[in-house]
């Protein structure tokens, strides 16, 4: 067994890093908004709080297994197990290196998409099931955002497709040797980036799991180890967009020979990871109807036409 | 137009350069039980009983810090010196109660009961709570130095008579201004 595109080894790696990643994100995105609001951060379990999240994860995994007894037991326990998978197979179509990957699909594009779109059956579930209000009020949030938002994510990236000619993540990211995509696409490049803000609820786009509004959302009641499935879960979905996007605008793996390409692709995963980091200290939440209207008003007008002119440049230069 | 991107979008980036800059400059918390924080010499914390600078306690037993607690978390009793002074028999302040709003030492008149900064107020027995007289009083003067109550006031007490205190003048025979 070799380190080769979809061989056994290489997606047991892939899984294994993804999912530690994800994990230490908790701690990252912690110390990261410590220093950004002028405090430390947890900084007391091994060097630096680096170990913070093994806390972390022991204290989840010791908790009990609750299921409510009014919620509807099947569903509910699927919805958590639903955001792990879809976003965890997602990873399958993303390019890491040129020699690492789990499939070389033709139709990557829109694998993540439609994956995109079945995780929003994750959030509907988990609020439904709940029988709680605040869950219910999460879950019809979290539903309307992922189904406007998926509208323009898709366009967002049509530009991309036709300037490289494919729905591979491979030939896209191979195409972009002469010139990152973020330069011709830089609109197409803004709208993905808040599309996969929202796709992933990651604040300023968290209303389906506002605490402040209504608790927790749809996992309000959800505790032990589902809970950490959605939670990790979200910080897998903010690794995957991080990925797309720097697959998609930034190149992918390409970069100057002194770092092998998977090293590449890693740091600009991390700087975009970074920046959704700083999204969240910063910005505020909207009202949820100033981000619907946002999204239906001006991102998808803004997209068809970034489509339109990438579609009209494309044609007079040939 | 120009406005209204301004308004939404480059007030946004301006937020998050803004933001961003916070990642060098110094942390504004201290990591607590390994380093105190600095407390302000005015700061509410524990309550203690002072005494003036002959060492003899400062409290005159007058009351006025218990009737102006909210919680009423003090309770004290009177008693008399043999040379007329007033002193607490008593004096217990209930922590547990306390709110540590400070009204008990705006109220006092002879500036004994102060708060000081000390907050490291965790107790595991909640008994521990309540400090009688002798946990409360400190052997110094406080934030008041040179104060002592009886050198100042006019009250009559052995050793000084009336009109012998500091900047009073002695006592007015009224039968002498009489027509």
């Amino acid at each position: 067994m070799s380190l080769e595109i979809g061989s056994g080894l290489t997606i047991g790696l892939i899984l294994l890093t993804v999912i530690v990643v994800a994990a230490l994100l908790i701690t990252v995105e912690r110390r990261l908004l410590g220093f950004w609001q002028e405090r430390l951060g947890p900084n007391r379990v091994g060097w630096q709080g680096s170990l913070q999240v093994v806390a972390d994860m022991v204290k989840i995994f010791t908790k009990e297994d609750w299921v409510p007894p009014f919620a509807d037991r099947l569903s509910f326990v699927i919805a958590p197990a639903i955001i792990m998978s879809v976003i965890l197979l997602s990873f399958a179509v993303v390019p890491f290196a040129p020699n690492i990957g789990v499939v070389d699909s033709n139709v990557g594009i829109l694998f993540v998409l439609a994956m995109a779109s079945l995780g929003a059956y994750s959030v509907m579930l988990g609020g439904l099931s709940s029988d709680n209000k605040y869950a219910l009020l999460g879950s019809l949030r979290a539903a309307a955002q992922m189904v406007s938002y998926e509208v323009f994510m898709g366009i967002s990236l049509l530009g991309v497709v036709a300037l490289s000619g494919s729905f591979n993540l491979r030939v896209i990211v191979e195409a972009q040797a002469g010139g990152w995509y973020v330069i011709p696409q830089f609109i197409g490049f803004v709208i993905f980036l808040i599309a996969g803000v929202a796709e992933s609820h990651r604040l300023p786009f968290d209303i389906p799991e506002a605490e402040q509004e209504i608790c927790a959302g749809y996992h309000t009641e959800y505790s032990g180890m589902k809970f950490g499935m959605f939670f990790v879960g979200e910080y897998l979905g903010l690794v995957l967009v991080s990925s797309l996007i720097t697959c998609l605008f930034f190149g992918g793996w390409l970069g100057p020979g002194f770092l092998p390409p998977i090293v590449w692709f890693g740091l600009k995963s991390m700087v975009f990871v970074a920046f959704f980091i700083l999204l969240r200290a910063a910005i505020p939440r909207p009202r949820y109807d100033q981000l619907m209207s946002y999204g239906w008003l001006f991102l998808l007008p803004l997209s068809l036409i970034n489509l339109l002119a990438t579609g009209a440049l494309i044609l007079s230069s040939q | 137009m120009y406005t209204l991107i301004k308004d939404t979008l480059l007030t946004q980036v301006r937020t998050l350069w803004l933001v961003f800059r916070k990642l060098f400059s110094k942390a504004d918390t201290v990591e607590y039980p390994d380093v105190q924080p600095y407390m302000f010499p005015r700061w509410r914390g524990r309550i203690i009983l002072s005494r003036d600078p002959d060492g003899e306690e400062r409290c005159v037993a007058c009351n006025l810090c218990a009737v102006a607690c909210p919680v009423d978390c003090i309770a004290l009793q009177k008693g008399e010196m043999e040379d007329g002074r007033w002193y607490p028999e008593f004096f217990r302040i209930n922590f547990s109660r306390c709110i540590m709003c400070g009204f008990c030492e705006e109220a006092c008149p002879t500036n004994a009961i102060q708060l000081t900064p000390d907050f490291e107020m965790a107790e595991y027995v909640r008994q521990d709570m309540v400090w009688e007289k002798e946990d409360l009083l400190i052997s110094g003067t406080g934030k008041y130095h040179d104060y002592s109550f009886y050198n100042v006031a006019g009250k009559q007490i052995a050793g000084k008579d009336k009109g012998e205190a500091l900047n009073e003048s002695p006592p007015v025979d009224v039968r002498s201004l009489l027509p």
